[in-house]
């Protein structure tokens, strides 16, 4: 670790922080409909929209319709999908004349992109027509993202309305999310990244031959249009197979720099958007501080398992004071890789500018254990937020416990009920990633797909349904996970992990925002305080490492003493 | 949930045309005229042909250029049609005996220390760039098989190392592709 790595991931979390906060309150405006810079423009298309699609925009809906709501779109955006695929061959826009996708891949990329997982079980360019990346990949890489900011905000009126019977329009909100956010700052950041160098073409490859006479076929297309809203949607499905570690996607350290500071943005900015919805910023920042005190630490973690390299290498003759370089560019760098690896797991991002499965043991585990977290620190667009909020309340509730007291949390009691949809909530991951992958590690099939031998094959599997349950999508990627097996399970993992996750999520919404909000007293719990910090922390840590320190211990953590021990698999 | 589905196929439908049709095409549209050198790939032409882009690594294995790092980007390296990291952990045994064959390499060469990008492949498998301190160790290599001054080749190389932007962020590195091409306009192909 050195100093300039740590003023390079100071700058960029900074950055992040200077470009949130307004950004945060623009969107408080932006869906509690008041008007905005860009309003002038957008409320007449906004206008065609809902008259088109037979919406009234002024009605707002119940927990249920809501949900109903979001489930109905996203169904639809899977049914298109899926059929975009299977019929990519027929279709216009595959200059590379790929043939349509296999049934059981087509429904993992479906489910996959659906849920703003994005983990890819293909590569990119070997697999998917420019169609299909346009016109169904890149749309739900909007879309899913709109549908998380879309759920955050009607979990947030939930707390911020007292007696309330609806908590919003979904469609309204989603239209909002995509028109006033994503779209704008997409357009944006894309031609920021073609400023660094990434492609934006629509031809699909070029040849080159090279300085010793060889053909190399380069792989080109739509890239920086897609890499924008892959990194500002939290998506992280690449264009390519290595994702932002290809040149293309990444190809420099601006590019780099860029590609971090957007993925952290609107997730960070939702927590200011939160403070001002609910008409207490500190409530917005206290969520923030604990999000970022665990960033600041796994990224530690992981800068200091890399830079102290691979002892195995040193025995064999190599210099090893530049880290482990295997699976990392040269152009970026052992501070901003790690700080890479933590912030593209802490969000649900998923996008990889490191190959993550040939990352040290304990630089592994970090990823890992963040989604299995639940992606919260401070996790993908939306889905961080409405993530942080179930642990707020289980933080509350054992605060209660403690003190003997009835919870509450923002002037809402929390009761029985809450904490019944809040635990169905949070029991829904490990019961996904832990039930999916011992059946794995029994079944010689899935055993057959591991790229590495002893405990990394292990965590090769836990990895994977962590990452799909966890809607994140990077994977320890040897494992060759296009398999009926894999694509089937992982498929239903996503689809768990969002909406069996969203629907008590949205029913706990649908409670708090009937409740009448009471007045503190002097017996409430202060929630933003730096008692209610250190409490928030401490029961994500807990509850993380109750669920999963067994698989973890037979996995990255022996590995661990395994290398320092020199044996090798 | 039969009443969302018309809002449901009307917002998909809306949505498609305006996030998947319209803004990359108008992203093609604008970057294709305002950047079109790197909108198209950064490519790198020398006389009529297309020998490469500056931004993606290609093989090369003649004593007479700089070598690469180790790719595992499709089955002979450098695909540019199939970027892949070789997925190996720290105590893979493939890993380690793949190291111990590239250490041995370039002992053969002359190297002394062997830095770690020189024996470990990148993440995309198309890394474009060395560490000058991997550039440095073929400096001697590269002069015996040019028949070429060692401090001529030397100073192509300082030239070469690009450093990190505001002196700050990303790390000291060479292209490769770039520092090649500067050797052979040193002297023509054949010539030496």
């Amino acid at each position: 670790m050195t100093f300039i790595g740590w003023l390079q991931i100071a700058l960029v979390l900074g950055a992040v922080l200077v470009c949130a906060w307004p950004l945060g309150h623009y969107m408080a405006r932006v869906f509690e409909g008041e008007k905005t810079i860009l309003s002038p423009f957008l409320v007449p298309v906004e206008r065609v929209f809902y008259g088109a699609s037979g919406i009234k925009s002024n009605k707002e809906q119940s927990w249920r319709d809501y949900a109903l709501a979001m489930l109905a779109f996203n169904a639809v955006g899977f049914v298109a999908l899926y059929a975009l695929m299977r019929l990519q061959t027929a279709l216009p826009l595959n200059p590379q004349g790929f043939s349509g996708v296999a049934p059981d891949l087509a429904f993992n990329t479906a489910m996959s992109f659906v849920t703003n997982t994005n983990w890819q079980a293909y590569g990119g360019e070997t697999t998917m027509s420019h169609l299909v990346q346009m016109a169904g990949l890149a749309v739900q890489n909007f879309l899913s993202a709109a549908t998380g900011m879309a759920l955050a905000i009607a979990v947030t009126r939930a707390f911020a309305r007292s007696s309330a019977q609806t908590i919003g329009n979904f469609w309204v909100d989603m239209t909002r999310a995509t028109l006033y956010v994503l779209l704008p700052l997409s357009v944006v950041l894309a031609i920021a990244f073609a400023l660094t160098g990434v492609p934006q073409t629509l031809s699909g490859s070029i040849d080159a031959t090279t300085l010793e006479g060889a053909k190399q076929t380069i792989a080109l297309g739509p890239v920086a249009s897609q890499e924008a809203i892959k990194q500002l949607g939290t998506n992280g499905g690449g264009f390519f197979n290595v994702n932002a570690a290809h040149p293309f996607e990444n190809p420099n350290a601006w590019s780099n720099i860029l590609s971090i500071w957007s993925m952290l943005l609107i997730s960070t900015a939702l927590t200011f958007t939160f403070g001002h919805m609910v008409g207490d910023r500190r409530q917005g920042t206290a969520l923030l501080i604990a999000m970022y005190a665990l960033l600041i630490t796994a990224t530690a973690i992981v800068y200091w398992a890399e830079t102290s390299g691979n002892p195995l290498l040193a025995k064999s003759g190599v210099d090893i004071a530049a880290g482990n370089m295997e699976g990392k560019e040269v152009r970026f760098g052992q501070a901003l890789s790690a700080l890479y690896v933590v912030a593209t797991t802490a969000l649900s991002c998923g996008a990889v500018n490191t190959m993550h499965n040939s990352l040290m043991p304990l630089g592994g585990a970090v990823p890992l254990f963040l989604i299995q977290l639940g992606e919260i620190l401070p996790g993908g667009v939306g889905s961080g937020l409405y993530g942080m909020l179930a642990i707020a309340i289980l933080a509350v509730f054992i605060a209660g416990l403690m003190v003997g007291r009835t919870p509450e949390y923002l002037g809402k009691k929390i009761e029985a009920r809450e904490m019944k949809l809040a635990m169905l909530a949070l029991l829904i991951l490990p019961l996904a990633i832990l039930g999916f992958s011992a059946t794995a590690v029994m079944l010689p099939t899935a055993l057959q797909s591991l790229a590495n031998a002893g405990p990394r094959g292990l965590t090769e599997i836990l990895y994977a349904y962590s990452s799909a349950s966890g809607n994140n999508g990077s994977a320890f990627a040897g494992l060759s996970a296009n398999t009926p097996w894999y694509n089937t399970t992982l498929g239903i993992s996503m689809l768990l992990g969002r909406f069996a996750y969203v629907v008590p999520v949205m029913a706990i919404a649908g409670a708090l925002a009937a409740k009448k909000k009471v007045p503190a007293s002097s017996g409430t719990f202060p929630t933003h305080g730096a008692l209610f910090i250190g409490l928030l922390i401490g029961v994500i840590l807990i509850l993380g490492g109750l669920q999963y320190f067994p698989a973890l211990a037979l996995g990255p953590i022996v590995e661990h003493f395994l290398m320092l021990a020199g044996k090798t698999f | 949930m039969l009443a969302q589905l018309r809002p449901a196929l009307a917002m998909i439908t809306i949505f498609t045309l305006l996030t998947g049709v319209a803004y990359p095409l108008a992203m093609t549209g604008l970057l294709q005229v305002a950047l079109p050198s790197s909108a198209n790939g950064s490519l790198i032409n020398r006389g009529n042909a297309i020998v490469g882009s500056k931004l993606i690594g290609q093989s090369f294995t003649s004593d007479r250029y700089f070598w690469p790092r180790p790719s595992s980007a499709g089955e002979k390296g450098y695909d540019a049609a199939n970027s892949s990291g070789s997925n190996l952990g720290p105590i893979s045994k493939k890993l380690i005996e793949r190291v111990e064959g590239d250490v041995a390499t370039l002992r053969k060469a002359g190297a002394t220390t062997i830095p770690a990008d020189a024996v470990t492949t990148s993440a995309s498998g198309l890394d474009p760039h060395i560490s000058p301190a991997f550039a440095t160790l073929q400096i001697a290599r590269v002069a015996g098989a040019r028949k070429i001054p060692e401090a001529q080749i030397r100073a192509l190389v300082e030239a070469a190392i690009e450093r990190p932007a505001l002196g700050l962020l990303g790390e000291p590195r060479v292209n490769l592709l770039q520092l090649n091409l500067a050797l052979d306009a040193m002297r023509p192909e054949g010539a030496g």
